[in-house]
């Protein structure tokens, strides 16, 4: 497969091309969730953003999103915000999306929207990277788009991540629902999962 | 996204240059999709969503084009089905739609097609887990019947408040002897939401339980998605001494014998004789092509085809 570089007059036919599939990806992931998926889309964004990271604040973010980075993703943060014009967020509680570099520094989960009982779905979306993940490891995940039960294994998070996952994963229908990104690939967690560690 | 946009896609073999993007634009799909994802992460609950104006009239399914405008890409196939049939106006219309603004593929086939969207009904042929269902939803409200306001009924959802809806079946079941409702028959789903599954018969409400393709319902006067993830478990709603129950016919479809499909009754001739025959044309010819033969099997020669 060949890399096509597009020069930018070459207008909006590519990046539509692009965001659709990665958007498709992220569909699949949220709708099968611990499904690991590897984006082949062609991006280099500043560190310390993946790939994959990169590629799913492009394709969603836009001037209508607010966008919290944490300190450790500072720098990628004039990157994201001039590529998609997203309005940066003072507080994880206003954030549509969160990119956080740094994992084991992760804000408390309830400090980001989790919606209200009549709009659950006015909670942010974080991108959480990490160092490795897999389609096999000692994570076990059930709930809705899991036929039985799917294997997961990460690399990198906080130890205390999967406690406050139950918490969140308990606030139903309310809750945030989490990219974790690690160089190309990325595993979607929607807040119905159910994460047995 | 800007003309500078750093996302570049690394084409597959034979995609096409000039490659026209589905119709809406960048804005308004990531609106859409944004609203995609949120629909999956909460299974039943209708997400609102500001609908643009297409350029079709609401009865159309403009919910549902936006929805498949939003998903589909290149690699896609799409099969358009409208009361069971690929060959009505109104499916072949949003088939060249798509043809002309995206340039996708199109198939009357089920176990082809990646996108399917769909007008009452659920094909027949059972999905895979490379397959997506959009719905064209009309009134995606299950309980606007018993609650005109939306305020009401948003707090009702949030409340998980369905006691009244349940009593006011539950008085009909008591009325007719069964629930006289036979198509948009209320769900559950996942054990919190109650959903609309759209105008489908009752007859399909057991194919949205725990299928293996992601089901999205795009509702566009209203301005709502609402999604069923795969293996996702789907209840229609019913009582104890009441279960829930599908209909059925006396008769096998007069073309090709199926008794497990979902049959329309047809006028066949100018003396007013009737067939039964499948709604799903595709499910109907595929079972032809295998041979099997139902009573009648030249019944709808004269009409040209099983379309009701
Ligand atoms: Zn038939």
């Amino acid at each position: 497969m060949t890399a096509l570089t597009i020069p930018t007059a070459a207008g909006l036919a590519e990046p539509a091309l692009a965001s659709q599939r990665v958007f498709r990806q992220a569909l699949e992931a949220m709708a099968r969730p611990g499904t690991v998926v590897g984006t082949e889309i062609v991006l280099a964004p500043p560190a310390p953003l993946s790939r994959a990271a990169g590629a799913l604040i492009l394709t969603l973010a836009d001037f209508e999103t607010l966008v919290w980075f944490d300190r450790a993703a500072q720098s990628a943060a004039d990157y994201v915000r001039f590529h998609t014009g997203a309005p940066l967020a003072a507080q994880t509680a206003d954030a549509a999306f969160a990119i956080v570099a740094d994992s084991t520094n992760l804000p408390p989960l309830t400090a980001f929207a989790l919606g209200t009982d009549e709009y659950p779905d006015r909670s942010t979306s974080l991108i959480v990277e990490v160092e490795s993940i897999a389609g096999t490891g000692p994570l076990m995940l059930s709930g809705p788009g899991i036929l039985g039960r799917r294997p997961l294994g990460v690399h990198g998070l906080a130890p205390d991540f999967w406690h406050q996952w139950r918490t969140n994963h308990r606030a139903f229908p309310r809750g945030v629902d989490v990219f974790l990104t690690a160089g190309a690939r990325f595993v979607a967690l929607p807040r119905t999962t159910t994460v047995e560690t | 996204m800007n003309a500078s946009s750093p996302l570049q896609v690394a084409p597959a073999a034979g995609t096409t240059e000039g490659y026209n993007f589905g119709y809406l634009d960048e804005q308004t799909k990531r609106m859409i999709r944004r609203a995609l994802l949120k629909a999956v992460a909460i299974p039943g609950y209708q997400v609102p969503f500001g609908s643009r104006e297409m350029p079709l009239p609401y009865g159309w399914g403009t919910g549902g084009i936006q929805v498949t405008a939003s998903v589909i890409g290149p690699a896609d196939v799409l099969k358009v089905i409208d009361q069971g049939a690929d060959d009505t106006t109104n499916a072949v219309s949003i088939r060249k739609f798509f043809n002309r603004v995206a340039g996708v593929r199109t198939t009357e086939k089920t176990s082809a097609a990646t996108i399917i969207q769909t007008r009452h009904r659920v094909p027949e042929t059972p999905l895979a887990e490379n397959q997506i269902l959009v719905y064209q939803v009309p009134i995606p409200e299950p309980l606007r019947w018993l609650e005109a306001r939306e305020a009401e009924t948003r707090r009702m959802h949030a409340l998980a408040e369905y006691g009244a809806m349940r009593v006011n079946l539950y008085e009909e079941v008591a009325r007719y002897g069964r629930i006289a409702k036979g198509y948009d028959y209320p769900v559950e789903v996942n054990g919190r939401y109650i959903m609309s599954p759209s105008p489908i018969p009752k007859f399909d409400n057991p194919k949205l339980d725990n299928n293996p393709a992601l089901q999205l319902f795009g509702a566009g006067r209203e301005r709502r998605i609402y999604a069923i993830p795969p293996y996702t478990k789907v209840k229609s709603l019913d009582f104890e001494d009441y279960p829930f129950t599908v209909e059925r016919w006396a008769q096998a479809c007069a073309l090709c014998g199926a008794t497990d499909s979902f049959l329309d009754e047809v006028i066949v001739d100018d003396q007013g004789a009737r067939v039964f025959v499948c709604s799903d044309t595709d499910y109907c010819e595929d079972r032809r092509k295998q041979g099997f033969r139902g009573a009648a099997p030249d019944a709808l020669a004269a009409t040209a085809s099983g379309a009701s």
